[in-house]
């Protein structure tokens, strides 16, 4: 199992498939370039299995581990390595890149090559990003996912892309160059390495401490996005291609989510500690009130873009109240999450290409002329809201659950979430779906053709297959959450200052 | 003392003054369709330094001249880059300048001109030697930027470059006779040794640096002695702005660290030096960054960005140290790199009669060239300073430096001011890849200027993948030259 090195080309063959699709060059060799994007995609899924396979359950630690001298001038390696965690989170970024090659299929029309290259490159460098175990080499990953989702928003996205992606771009930047004079810093405490490993193990005084998590927090927060910095997503969303959007969501966001666990909570516990009540209470009002705003919005996309922010809320509250449920909760919840906001924004991508209308005012009665859709989308709607038997609520029960041993108002409040959530979903499904049919352009529509359906089928199962039986899911985090948490619990003051 | 020293550190500069006076004879002596043997010869002499500087190179300071001349590993290393910079900067100038009437042998002498002034002042270990490549340096350059007589904008370009620059050399020359009247000698080592071993009290050395720093200041072109660069770089003919923005930092950063560190750098004065270069890189990170924003002509904005960047330089000086050095060391190689490619590009963009020089004329280039669109956003990305392009590790580097001096402020500033930055980087991006193209031109460069250009695009991602071998290079570099 350890004669290839599984990591390193679960990272590279995407990201050298899509060069080869860039090569192919202009819209003539349009058909190429997908084909050999699909091929790149399904390549990539495929090295993850054998990782899936070959993990073993019990062990603690890192495993699949890689290292190589990259920078030797600033003690810089290239060191790779996967826990629980990211193995579930490189396995859910593969799988959707296969899913947004397909959508992207007849979708995309123009500059194809560039289009599908970004994709792949995209999805190299967040498999990067959670492979990562060296502090400059995560952070390397983490900022050059920027580029591409730049273009990606820019080029094919809608009226606004290039305040929608100015917006994304500086938005993000400003949170990761704080976070990168905090890795300087880490570096000179540590004694000259980058290692989050000998990070992990290094003293801090609590001041430090609280700077540092600042630092981390600018740069995971925007990318969460938390309340108050989450006005990015709506206009990235909104503007995005369908694919973007399923990306953004699926991938994207987790990134924030998955640096507060692997870098936040175990490099500066006491100041996570320190520090909880407040990433609690902005967890909460993302929950709650963006779960409000959600409500109101008269675009689907960005219906869908404030739920994320709002179910994003539920992975941050989760981690925070350090136990073993509301930790687990919160990964599943990410796993979730990136299965159903991908089925959203692909339902309303069919949608969209059909009738160039994002607004849930020119629909209605879609199910008269789309019945099999319909019922796709209505199983998401409902996983979307939390119903018992799919992913959306194995997430949110555990994350509720372990609120409850914290304090009984943070349950209260993040239960909240299961009333409106039902209700900006449910009701923004009747509206389009039901009722008479609302104009001529709907009830010309024609029903989802044999590629959407393999699409939402696939997804369509994994969401009930999670919600089910989450059994493969929670079995192979168990290690690491315990793991971070036991990170968590030790206090990392220097004895002399206790 | 030895009186007869060998000459060899100085051959590659006497092998270029030589080259260049022959070439100015055989120049008058040619037709205009044959001008290209001028280019060639020019070509060849540069070549030929790099073989002689490569082949001299020891790796120990030797000095000559009675030790106002040095030849050491950061020479060599600067003098190899710079000439790699020279040549390139004249492969993309080919086609623009023969465009515009400027093909003539002029233009190459006093490249070659200005080269050998770049030569002299990486390794002078003496003020005068200092000063003497400065002005070979400066005098080539006016008469460079005022190659187009008939351009009004360039002459007043020229006019208001040689007014500062003489005024800035004037500076310099008075804190170097103060410096003299301190410490009694003008040779870099002697100065540095006469003040630690004296003590640092004097008030005429300090106020002697005072005038030292304000012209370094306006050398490198950081604020607040900033005026005349983006004027001068606007004025210029593209294929001058090229030039003056590229290799010259070079010589700027050997300058500094000939006079600054190597003379001055003795801890009292050092602390005095640092301070000025702190306000010097703060102020120049604010009105760089910010004022590029409004900046609608690609060169003024490169102008501005290249003030920016010299704020980023002096922050990785002042943090002091091998590392601090080194790091500086490495920026300065890096932005040579990106801004050859920048103004590369810009020539090939422009032909007869159109100079793009617009950030417009960048629209839609996605459209017209691909792979010029992508070479172009490679590059505006390092400027930026986003990974993996070697402009991030250049101010990581520098960012590390600094926080290892324990200047964490300093570093809090440069971040923000560099995400300001990449503002106005990403807005070319953004002309590039989501705008139409109103320009539908064909860009039809000659082979070789396309070929250099794919390579230093590609070269910014590849040392950004891989920089250890030029950050080590520039490590030793420093650690065997100080």
């Amino acid at each position: 199992m350890y004669g290839l090195p599984l990591l390193s080309l679960a990272i590279w063959i995407p990201i050298a498939f899509g060069v080869l699709v860039l090569a192919t060059g202009s819209d003539r060799n349009a058909h190429a370039a997908r084909v050999l994007a699909l091929i790149g995609a399904f390549l990539g899924f495929l090295v993850t299995l054998p990782i899936y396979a070959g993990f073993s359950t019990e062990l603690g630690g890192f495993q699949y581990v890689q290292k190589l001298e990259w920078i030797g001038h600033f003690n810089v390696n290239y060191h790779l390595g996967i826990d629980g965690i990211s193995l579930l989170l490189l396995l859910l970024n593969s799988f959707t890149t296969v899913l947004v090659v397909i959508a992207g299929w007849e979708v995309i029309q123009q500059r194809v090559a560039q289009y599908m290259a970004s994709f792949l490159i995209l999805s190299g460098l967040m498999n990067g990003v959670f492979c990562a175990l060296d502090g400059l080499l995560f952070y390397v990953f983490f900022e050059a996912t920027l580029i591409p989702m730049f273009i990606i928003i820019g080029v094919w996205g809608g009226p606004r892309r290039v305040y929608a992606s100015l917006k994304f771009f500086l938005y993000t930047l400003l949170g990761s160059l704080l976070a990168l004079v905090a890795l300087i810093y880490l570096y000179f405490v540590s004694g000259g390495s980058f290692s989050l490993l000998d990070f992990y193990d290094t003293p801090l005084t609590l001041t430090a401490q609280i700077l540092i998590f600042l630092a981390f927090f600018m740069a995971f927060a925007v990318k969460v996005p938390m309340w108050p910095v989450h006005t990015w997503l709506p206009d990235a969303h909104v503007e995005a291609p369908t694919g973007g959007s399923v990306v953004l969501a699926a991938i994207m966001l987790k990134l924030g989510g998955y640096g507060f666990i692997r870098l936040s909570m175990p490099i500066v516990p006491d100041a996570s500690h320190a520090l909880a009540g407040f990433m609690i209470f902005l967890s909460l009002v993302a929950v709650v009130y963006i779960g409000l705003v959600a409500l109101v919005q008269t675009d689907m996309k960005k219906l869908i873009a404030y739920s994320s922010i709002s179910h994003m809320g539920f992975v941050t509250l989760g981690l925070f109240i350090f136990n073993p449920q509301g930790m687990q909760g919160a990964v599943i919840q990410m796993i979730s999450h990136g299965f159903i906001s991908g089925a959203l924004f692909l339902c309303v991508g069919v949608l969209y290409d059909r009738m160039h209308s994002r607004n849930i005012a020119d629909y209605g009665g879609v199910v008269n002329t789309m019945p099999v859709f319909a019922a796709f989308f209505m199983l998401f709607a409902m996983t979307n809201a939390g119903l018992p038997g799919t992913s959306g609520f194995v997430g949110e029960f555990l994350v509720i659950m372990g609120a409850m041993q914290a304090n009984f108002w943070y349950a209260f409040l993040a239960a909240t979430t299961l009333i409106f959530g039902a209700a900006y979903t449910l009701w923004m499904y009747k509206r389009v779906i039901f009722g008479a049919v609302a104009n001529s352009h709907v009830a010309q529509l024609k029903d989802i053709n044999l590629r959407e359906f393999a699409i939402l089928a696939i997804l369509a199962v994994a969401v009930l297959v999670m919600g089910v039986w989450p059994h493969p899911f929670t079995d192979v985090m168990h290690t690491a959450v315990n793991d971070i948490l036991s990170h968590v619990m030790h206090s990392k003051i220097p004895v002399a200052q206790q | 003392m030895q009186y007869i020293q060998p000459l060899w550190p100085a051959y590659a500069e006497l092998f270029l003054l030589g080259m260049a006076c022959l070439i100015l004879i055989v120049d008058l002596f040619l037709r205009d369709e044959n001008r290209g043997v001028t280019y060639l010869l020019t070509q060849f002499t540069l070549a030929g330094c790099a073989v002689i500087t490569w082949a001299y190179s020891s790796g120990e300071p030797d000095h000559t001249f009675s030790g106002m001349f040095v030849g050491d590993l950061m020479a060599d290393v600067l003098k190899l880059i710079t000439y790699f910079g020279v040549m390139a900067t004249l492969v993309y100038a080919r086609d623009y300048i023969s465009l515009r009437g400027m093909f003539r042998g002029e233009f190459f002498t006093l490249t070659l001109f200005a080269t050998l002034g770049l030569m002299v002042m990486i390794s002078a270990n003496h003020l005068l030697t200092l000063y003497l490549g400065l002005e070979l340096l400066s005098l080539s350059l006016y008469a460079m930027v005022s190659l187009q007589r008939d351009s009004t904008r360039a002459t007043e370009a020229a006019m208001k470059y040689f007014v500062l620059g003489a005024l800035a050399s004037g500076m310099l020359l008075y804190g170097m006779s103060m410096i003299y009247g301190a410490t009694g000698t003008l040779e870099t080592t002697r100065i540095f040794s006469t003040i630690s071993d004296d003590g640092a009290r004097n008030v005429v050395l300090v106020f002697g640096l005072v005038f030292v720093v304000a012209g370094i200041g306006f050398k490198l072109g950081a604020a607040p002695f900033h005026m005349w660069l983006p004027d001068v770089y606007h004025g210029a003919p593209t294929a001058v702005t090229l030039f003056i923005g590229s290799v010259p930092k070079l010589a700027a950063f050997a300058f500094v660290i000939r006079i600054l560190v190597q003379a001055l750098g003795v801890d009292e004065i050092q602390g005095h030096w640092q301070q000025m270069l702190a306000v010097m890189a703060v102020l120049s990170l604010i009105v760089g960054n910010i004022t590029a924003i409004a900046q609608t002509n690609i060169k003024r904005m490169l102008a501005y960005s290249t003030i920016s960047h010299m704020g980023f330089l002096l922050i990785g000086i002042l943090a002091g140290g091998l590392n601090g050095y080194a790091s500086g060391m490495f920026y300065v190689v890096a932005y040579v790199l990106m801004s050859l490619g920048a103004f590369g590009m810009i020539m090939l963009l422009s032909r007869q009669g159109f100079e793009a020089e617009n950030l417009d004329d960048f629209k839609g280039l996605n459209q017209r060239s691909p792979w010029h669109a992508f070479l172009m956003l490679l590059l505006m990305f390092s400027m930026a300073g986003v990974p993996p392009t070697v402009g991030f590790y250049a101010k990581f580097a520098v960012l590390q430096a600094v926080v290892e001096a324990g200047h964490v402020w300093l570093a809090v500033i440069a971040v923000i001011f560099s995400l300001v930055g990449a503002f106005y980087y990403l807005r070319v991006v953004k002309l590039m890849y989501f705008d139409d193209a109103t320009d539908t031109a064909l860009i039809t460069p000659r082979g070789d200027a396309q070929v250099l250009l794919s390579v230093n695009g590609l070269a910014v991602l590849a040392f950004g993948i891989f920089p250890q071998p030029l950050m080590a290079l520039c490590g030793s570099a420093i650690l065997a030259s100080l």
